[in-house]
């Protein structure tokens, strides 16, 4: 059986060039991004994989490449054998492909319609649908799924600019939720919460997941959120995948050398004193990435195959790894 | 110890609605020293945020400062016309918002806004402003930050748009730094950038930083003292050490729970079970005490005020001694 989601070397590209007048006045060349090169990775149904990786890797690049707000520059995506390039046709099954997958977006102010009351907000996709049409029904259906996210039934009458910032992201939660999807995509869906709610909402991730087998993607920083909720984990890294595999054998022994530099920068909430060790190095630049392994100019364990070319991934002890010295390391 | 830098004295602040007036902040009081972090954690819609609007300045209407004062040096600041607010603002108040994408403007590029802000505080010239705009995006880890401050904000990612707004507040060196999650979108190792960042700035130049987050381990490595806040009044502030190991507060202590933690391998959360109240459905007695694990008569009847906790203040009645 093919898995439920399929990236197959999936790149994307943005054109940040200054603008066309301007380059030719002042004789800039084009500028392209590469935002995600050649990123493969499988999910299976009812499995939760998380992404992490620095701020500006790709990972919410990665997802909106999977729901299709993004057309890859080169390769694929497949959700339930569909390719994600046919959920914009108005077709019934692209229509059904829609309702399936939907996407928790990580600034929750800037997908929330001002303009809608609450209880349209999280109606809309089961009208859209035309999952429930009796108004009763609905109405109950939008109370309850309110009350998933510890908000009532009163809160759908006010606006989204009358609640805070995480009761906010709770309001795009309970939406995301609203078409029954079965594919779930979550862009740091509890960062803005509170570590009380933030419990309530990871536990209430994992209750759905295991009464309708629901397949998430969960992007966060927070690599305990990720411990907690995640089966396996994507490590990204200037827009490559460079280690994924098993939560355990990825947090517990990881392989390549920017997990391990990820591992020890955590925040150190039992005060032991140690500083954190940050990752050290320059942030490196997108528009114009190292030759080689994109990390050699941070990685201690450089050596002379890192600036030649670039590793490809093999797999072992339990995961896919993209680095030489790692790769030397085991026989 | 020095004179404050910031004081919030009683303050309250509510919401007309037609159905009555809704207590969003309700008595809440703190002070933060020269150099000093004051963490401030708490349930989501607790009024971390609105607080920080209120001393900025900014509070939308219909939401308006009932009572209370706000001081800057002893000054007070709460009562100044909009205008001279206004160059307070950013000069002297530096704010970080939780939301990144309102704070810029999708049309212009992030250099201009910078540089626009730069020079209204300082007098630059446009190749000085610019420079210094770049030096700003390199200290919060903008890579090839020469080549990007021309760049729109829609073509940087969440955390670097986090890192440009951050960038902005800094801009001109305030006394005062509100940051609102400031570090939310952003990953361990840039967060530690951040961080140092902030340090640095309150022992060179004294800045006091009021920081809201809900990630404890950013306020256990930065804040020097942590008010929690629950349903629009402080439950508890102390010390960090104190607050985070011997939390004083049922619901301090219920927030401690709910941490995951890598050592751990449970299946689900401690979580506190139910939600904070609606604003217009505070309980009478501690807004807590349907929640509450430790609750017994009095708390049902009798708001609690802050109390001596052992190091810390809870408001509480576990710690009325008498009343135990
Ligand atoms: N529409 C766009 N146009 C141009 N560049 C873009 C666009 N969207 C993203 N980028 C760039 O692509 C890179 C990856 O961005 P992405 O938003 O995927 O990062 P991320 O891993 O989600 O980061 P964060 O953790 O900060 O949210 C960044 O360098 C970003 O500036
Ligand atoms: N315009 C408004 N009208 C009515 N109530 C409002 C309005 N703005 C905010 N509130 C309410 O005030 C309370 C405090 O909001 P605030 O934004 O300060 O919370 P917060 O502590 O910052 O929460 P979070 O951690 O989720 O950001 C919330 O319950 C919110 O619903
Ligand atoms: S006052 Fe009572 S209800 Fe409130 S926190 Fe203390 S014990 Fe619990
Ligand atoms: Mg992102
Ligand atoms: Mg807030």
């Amino acid at each position: 059986m093919n898995p439920f989601v399929q990236l197959n070397n999936v790149s994307k590209t943005f054109d940040v060039s200054a603008p066309w007048l301007n380059r030719v006045l002042e004789r800039k060349p084009q500028t392209f991004l590469h935002a995600v090169s050649d990123v493969s990775f499988d999910i299976r149904r009812g499995e939760t994989l998380a992404l992490v990786g620095e701020s500006g890797c790709g990972k919410s690049t990665v997802a909106r490449l999977i729901v299709g707000l993004y057309a890859p520059s080169q390769g694929s995506v497949t959700v339930d054998g569909q390719d994600m390039k046919s959920a914009a046709q108005s077709t019934d099954a692209s229509r059904a492909l829609r309702r399936k997958v939907q996407m928790i977006f990580q600034d929750p102010y800037a997908s929330l319609n001002p303009r809608w009351r609450v209880a349209d907000i999280v109606a809309e996709p089961i009208r859209t649908h035309k999952l429930i049409t009796d108004p009763a029904a609905l109405d109950k259906r939008v109370a309850e799924l309110l009350g998933f996210v510890k908000l009532t039934a009163k809160d759908g009458e006010k606006y989204p600019h009358q609640f805070s910032g995480g009761q906010r992201q709770r309001i795009s939660i309970a939406r995301a939720l609203a078409s029954n999807p079965e594919f779930l995509i979550c862009d740091e869906p509890t960062s803005a919460l509170d570590v009380s709610v933030q419990a309530q909402v990871l536990n209430l991730m994992k209750d759905l997941q295991r009464e309708m087998g629901l397949t998430y993607l969960f992007i966060s920083h927070n690599l305990q959120v990720v411990h907690h909720i995640a089966d396996r984990v994507g490590v990204m890294y200037l827009g490559r995948v460079v280690e994924i595999g098993d939560k355990r054998e990825v947090f517990g022994n990881p392989q390549h050398p920017y997990t391990r530099m990820l591992l020890d920068a955590i925040p150190d909430l039992k005060m032991t004193g140690k500083a954190r060790t940050p990752v050290a190095g320059e942030v490196p630049n997108p528009l114009n990435p190292p030759a080689g392994c994109a990390f050699n100019p941070r990685c201690p364990k450089r050596f002379a195959p890192c600036d030649q070319s670039r590793p490809q991934t093999v797999s072992f002890k339990g995961r896919d790894v993209a680095c030489f010295a790692a790769q030397e390391a085991t026989p | 110890m020095a004179q404050p830098v910031l004081e919030v004295k009683n303050l309250h602040i509510e919401f007309p609605t037609r159905r009555g007036v809704l207590k969003a902040v309700d008595d809440v009081s703190f002070s933060i020293a020269p150099g000093e972090v004051l963490g401030v954690v708490g349930e989501s819609g607790a009024g971390k945020s609105l607080t920080g609007a209120a001393i900025i300045g900014l509070l939308e209407p219909p939401g308006r400062i009932a009572s209370g004062q706000i001081l800057l040096n002893g000054q007070r600041i709460d009562n100044l016309p909009y205008e001279q607010m206004r160059t307070i603002r950013g000069r002297q108040i530096g704010a970080i918002f939780q939301d990144p994408l309102t704070s810029l403007n999708p049309l212009y590029t992030v250099g201009r806004q910078l540089t626009e802000t730069i020079q209204t505080h300082l007098d630059l010239s446009d190749a000085a402003a610019r420079d210094r705009a770049v030096k700003l995006l390199e200290e919060v880890g903008i890579p090839a930050a020469r080549e990007r401050i021309d760049h729109y904000p829609h073509q940087f990612s969440g955390g670097m748009r986090q890192r440009v707004v951050i960038s902005l507040a800094l801009a001109a060196e305030p006394k005062v730094i509100i940051a609102d999650e400031p570090t939310t979108a952003l990953d361990v190792s840039i967060q530690a950038q951040i961080i140092t960042l902030l340090k640095r700035l309150c022992r060179d130049h004294g800045t006091a930083v009021m920081l809201v987050t809900h990630d404890m381990g950013v306020i256990a490595e930065t804040a020097d003292r942590v008010a929690v806040m629950y349903a629009g009044r402080i439950a508890e502030i102390g010390p960090v050490a104190d607050v985070i190991h011997k939390p004083q507060h049922p619901y301090t202590v219920g927030l401690m729970g709910s941490i995951p933690e890598f050592d751990s391998d449970r299946e689900r959360l401690i979580q506190i079970d139910g939600a904070m109240p609606r604003l217009d459905a505070i309980p009478a007695g501690c807004a807590f005490n349907p929640r509450c694990t430790r609750v017994h008569d009095r708390c049902k009847r009798e708001r609690p005020d802050l109390l001596p906790a052992g190091v810390s203040e809870a408001a509480c009645w576990l710690h009325a001694g008498a009343a135990r």
